[in-house]
């Protein structure tokens, strides 16, 4: 029987402190309170103080409420009857159904040997022109939506997973809005894709702390998934709620904050959740797609910063239409070199020629003559947002370098797209 | 034998604990936090009282109050010898392969291997023989290893000349082996292996003196050899934005620098980024040797997510790796990945030590660390005569691009060349994304200096001309003005951009640089009689399309002069005599 204490010396925020012996770090604890029972987590330990980080928030603790170390860390069940259910952010069934004891397993375990990873070359296609065409998307890659409040990034990861070919589908969501928990379940439900997704889902009404625990849960079971061999999606939403929650107790625990309140190791813990994306060689792999709620619409924040300079890419969803600038795919040079020889060429020159009408629209809108030139970029660049960056447009990759040449071929003179001459012969629409 | 020095956790916080110890401790020395059977590897940072706070390169949970340390009395140090080149090692030189054949997939804390090969026999061939006097880094004798010579020197850390006692037979030896007892001037007796230890935060000073650096460090980057070169020796920063293609650049320069050993330091980035670069350095061929590049390199490993305190060890383990081979008077260029994590690892220590921050919360001792670190980078002449160089390129991620943080302010006073990327320019796909007007170098260019003003000023009253045509329009430029601009468009498109990713334009040697840059220059002298600006326009872009097919075709091949001839009759058309 574990020993039981019932002096809490210190609330102060969601941390708690007891005076307590031969605890261990990061182990767990559970506190019972008038509320309930929640679970808390060692966080700092000094002398026989113990510092303990609740999950369900510290409203309501009594200083002679009961705290029980459990004398282990947080796990979570890799079983596959997972599958098909929905746990909130400690863990626990949301579906009113029994919990999963077997096959535990620790979450935020060791990173993964380099040596053992390799070069990801599959390419995941989506028949999106924005991504397929522009910024491919490759299995193994971990890559943000990078967004504002508002805009549509929950249905465009929905339809991602959709028509992405993995084995399993995680989606952890963080601060979710509950609507967009029940719009989750039924796009997944529409498409029978609910048996082959675990959820793990903290919403917007549940305590902030508790969806710290979200991306480490999903991610080790997705870890787990992966080393049998399967290819897992895990869908990350929103991880600005996680950084928010990451601040308030770095405050809490009086931590020097390093820029707009964040921790000094914002870098180091998003990178640690980013990281587990990964193509194991003779396994499976882990992508990671996420959101990225940009406050302000400022990609300098904290957080997209951060979290740019951690994933292979980010998606720039902007007034419901993935932006080419600032958008970009770190992978896709992994792939685009095999899809078709023209691939690179046309993604090369479609976008230098969208920046040169961005210009000219300027120009434009300063009310100046316009050129004989930047008429064409302007009949180029209605074209190029009709025909590219419409997120109804739904076609496979190959039709979309047609539609590329073609494009090209209406509005310019072959030279003027500074392609090389042997493809422009070779693809050139002939008239 | 002293008997063992302890000490027992009295707090832990993060990755830090502190630690009340027996007798004494040393500051930076090594201990071990005992977990079960398992040591985890820590660092003492800071003193006090009877308690010692320590850093640990692992992951801590689990560990108690209580718990027992061991201290070891050496400092935090790197083992040099034989076999080092194609290794690949995290931040505190664990052979990564090896590391995986024991765990597999995962890395588990605790599990330290040998860094060196103990079996291996290298042959070793006596340079020294007994009774000569040797000092601190005298070559004993040597090995080959690969392509290049590898000299077993004398402990860098001897004092006074030592006289030989004894040296080992040629033959084939193991690192372990003794190849030689050497005797001190006061009697002292030490055995000499292949190998020694060294400590990685303080340098490695057995030579003359350093001199100053003057070649040029031929990356085959044409902006950077011909604009912002970088010498042998000497010091560059690489900062910029997410996305505007710092680690691209990286990886240019580390498969085409002509540079004798390569040292990758992946601090703290990502993963996926290092294994492109195990899983195809050993099939690339190294043009200059016909080996592979993996022949040449020596990769230092530790991503994102990999220990934090690590992380803050990697840089030291690169540099002194690459202090060790140019004691053998190689030139070694350090890639460091990137700076401004190694100071975050900092940030995130000095934060748990709850020191006073500095700016945006890095310490106040960053300035001088950044400095300590590029200052270990020179070309010196060693005790035997020869030249011998370590070259640093650090890349900086500034938070939201913004040069004007810490971390790019400390790095931007202490180094040599700054090739600042943009973000604008990378948005444009001008890659590489280089800023040819506000980067800088204080070294000398492979081309001669006029021609180089030439070509800026170009840029610089392009740029004008642009700024002033985006307020008055086209229209309100004049043709002369305009033509500047097209000729500044032009020098971009076809010399500062390069296409990395292509096998011809990726590499520029020394040669075809000089070459294509004096046609270059030819063409921005050339003064012209357009009739109007559309027809000036349409003569650039077509001069473009020829110019970017000759970039992409084998120097002085047969097309190369076909397209090279079909660019002058193309100039005759509009030019003056």
């Amino acid at each position: 029987m574990r020993k039981v204490y019932h002096k809490i010396l210190q609330v102060s925020g969601n941390v708690i402190t007891v005076e307590a012996e031969g605890v261990a770090y990061n182990d767990l604890a559970e506190i019972t309170t008038k509320r309930g029972v929640s679970l808390a987590q060692v966080i700092r330990l000094n002398h026989n103080k113990v510092y303990l980080q609740i999950f369900a928030g510290s409203r309501g603790v009594s200083t002679n409420d009961e705290v029980r170390f459990l004398g282990k860390q947080m796990q979570v069940s890799s079983s596959e009857n997972l599958m098909g259910r929905v746990f909130n952010g400690a863990g626990e069934p949301r579906d009113k159904r029994p919990a999963i004891m077997e096959k535990m397993k620790e979450i935020g375990g060791p990173s993964v040997n380099p040596a053992k990873r390799i070069i990801p070359k599959r390419m995941v296609r989506t028949g999106i022109p924005m991504i397929d065409l522009f910024n491919s998307l490759v299995v193994s890659q971990k890559i943000p939506i990078f967004s504002v409040a508002g805009e549509p990034y929950n249905p465009l990861m929905a339809r991602i997973a959709m028509q992405a070919e993995v084995d399993v589908i995680i989606l952890g969501g963080m601060g979710l809005k509950y609507d967009d928990y029940l719009y989750f379940k039924n796009t997944l439900d529409e498409h029978g894709a609910l048996t082959r997704t675990v959820m793990f889902v903290h919403t917007a009404s549940d305590p902030v702390v508790e969806c710290l625990l979200v991306p480490d849960m999903s991610l080790a079971v997705a870890e787990a998934y992966a080393i049998e061999g399967k290819n897992v999606l895990v869908l990350l939403t929103d991880m600005t709620n996680f950084s928010d929650a990451l601040k308030e107790i770095a405050i809490t625990m009086e931590q020097i904050p390093s820029n707009r309140g964040y921790p000094g190791d914002l870098y180091s813990q998003l990178a640690s959740r980013y990281e587990k994306a990964v193509d194991l060689e003779g396994a499976g792999s882990i992508t990671i797609l996420a959101v990225t709620t940009m406050p302000g619409d400022d990609v300098t924040h904290p957080v997209p910063d951060n979290t740019g300079y951690i994933t292979e890419g980010q998606y720039y969803l902007k007034n419901g239409r993935i932006e080419p600038f600032g958008s970009l795919s770190r992978l896709k040079q992994q792939v685009n070199g095999d899809t078709r020889k023209d691939h690179r060429a046309i993604m090369d020159t479609m976008i230098r020629l969208y920046s040169s009408y961005k210009e000219t629209c300027e120009k434009q809108s300063m009310g100046f003559k316009m050129s004989n030139w930047d008429n064409k970029l302007l009949k180029y660049g209605a074209f190029f947002e009709s025909r590219m960056m419409d997120l109804s447009v739904n076609i496979p990759l190959e039709e979309a370098l047609d539609l590329g040449w073609k494009t090209l071929a209406e509005c310019f003179e072959k030279a003027e797209t500074g392609m090389k001459t042997d493809l422009l012969n070779e693809f050139w629409p002939k008239t | 034998m002293i008997e063992r020095n302890t000490g027992q956790i009295v707090g832990i916080n993060g990755n830090m604990i502190t630690v009340k110890f027996d007798t004494f401790v040393t500051q930076n020395e090594v201990a071990y936090a005992v977990i079960g059977d398992k040591k985890l590897k820590c660092e003492v940072i800071r003193i006090r009282g009877a308690n010692a706070d320590l850093q640990v390169f692992e992951s801590t949970n689990g560990l108690k109050i209580h718990d027992m340390v061991e201290f070891t009395d050496e400092l935090l140090s790197v083992e040099l010898g034989p076999g080092l080149l194609t290794m690949v090692y995290d931040g505190l030189q664990n052979p990564l392969d090896r590391l995986a054949e024991r765990t597999g997939f995962f890395l588990e804390r605790g599990l330290y291997m040998p860094p060196l090969d103990e079996v291996k026999k290298w042959d070793f061939t006596s340079i020294v023989k007994v009774g000569d006097s040797i000092n601190a880094g005298t070559y004993v004798g040597r090995v080959p290893e690969g392509i290049y010579t590898h000299y077993i020197c004398a402990p860098f850390d001897l004092k006074g000349t030592w006289t030989v006692e004894s040296i080992i037979a040629n033959g084939s030896y193991n690192i372990r082996e003794k190849i030689a007892v050497i005797t001190s001037e006061t009697g002292d007796k030490k055995e000499v292996t292949m190998t020694q230890r060294w400590p990685v935060k303080i340098p490695i000073t057995c030579y003359m003196e350093k001199v100053s650096p003057e070649k040029t460090l031929i990356t085959q980057n044409r902006i950077i050899d011909t604009f912002f070169p970088v010498a042998v020796g000497g010091t560059f920063c690489t900062p910029g934005p997410f996305g505007a293609g710092k680690t691209v650049l990286q990886h240019s320069i580390s498969q085409y620098a002509q540079t004798d050993i390569v040292i990758i330091c992946a601090c703290g980035e990502r993963a996926g980024e290092v294994v492109e670069i195990l899983k195809e350095y050993p099939q690339l061929e190294d043009p200059r040797t016909g080996r592979t590049l993996m022949e040449r390199s020596v990769i230092i490993c530790n991503t994102s997510s990999m220990p934090v305190a690590a992380r803050e060890a990697s840089v030291y383990t690169a540099v002194t790796l690459a202090e060790y081979y140019r004691q053998m008077g190689l030139n070694t260029l350090l890639l460091a990945d990137s700076t401004s994590r190694w100071a975050q690892a900092m940030r995130e220590m000095s934060g748990r030590l709850e020191e006073i921050p500095g700016e945006e919360g890095f310490p106040a001792y960053l300035e001088s660390l950044v400095a300590s670190f590029y200052e270990r980078a020179g070309l010196v002449k060693l005790n035997n005569g020869s030249l011998g160089s370590v070259t640093i390129g650090g890349a900086v991620s500034p938070a939201g691009g913004n040069f004007e943080e810490p971390v790019t302010q400390a790095t931007l006073k202490v180094i040599g060349a700054f090739l600042g990327l943009s973000r604008q320019r990378a948005e444009a796909r001008r890659f590489p994304s280089i800023h040819p007007l506000e980067s800088w170098s204080h070294y000398k260019s492979i081309v001669d200096e006029k021609m180089i003003e030439k070509a800026r000023q170009t840029l610089r009253k392009g740029n004008e001309v642009n700024q002033m045509m985006s307020v008055v329009g086209e229209e309100g430029t004049s043709i002369d003005d305009y033509t500047i601009y097209l000729k500044s468009e032009f020098l971009d498109s076809v010399y500062l951009q390069q296409n990395t990713f292509d096998a011809i334009d990726g590499a520029s040697d020394e040669e075809r640089q000089k070459h294509v840059f004096t046609r270059v220059i030819n063409i921005l002298d050339a003064r012209f009689n357009f009739k109007d600006k559309e027809e000036a326009r349409k003569f650039f872009v077509e001069l473009r399309q020829i110019f970017i097919d000759w970039n992409y075709m084998k120097f002085k091949c047969d097309k190369f002069q076909y397209h090279e001839n079909s660019i002058n009759s193309k100039l005759k058309e509009f030019a003056h005599a």
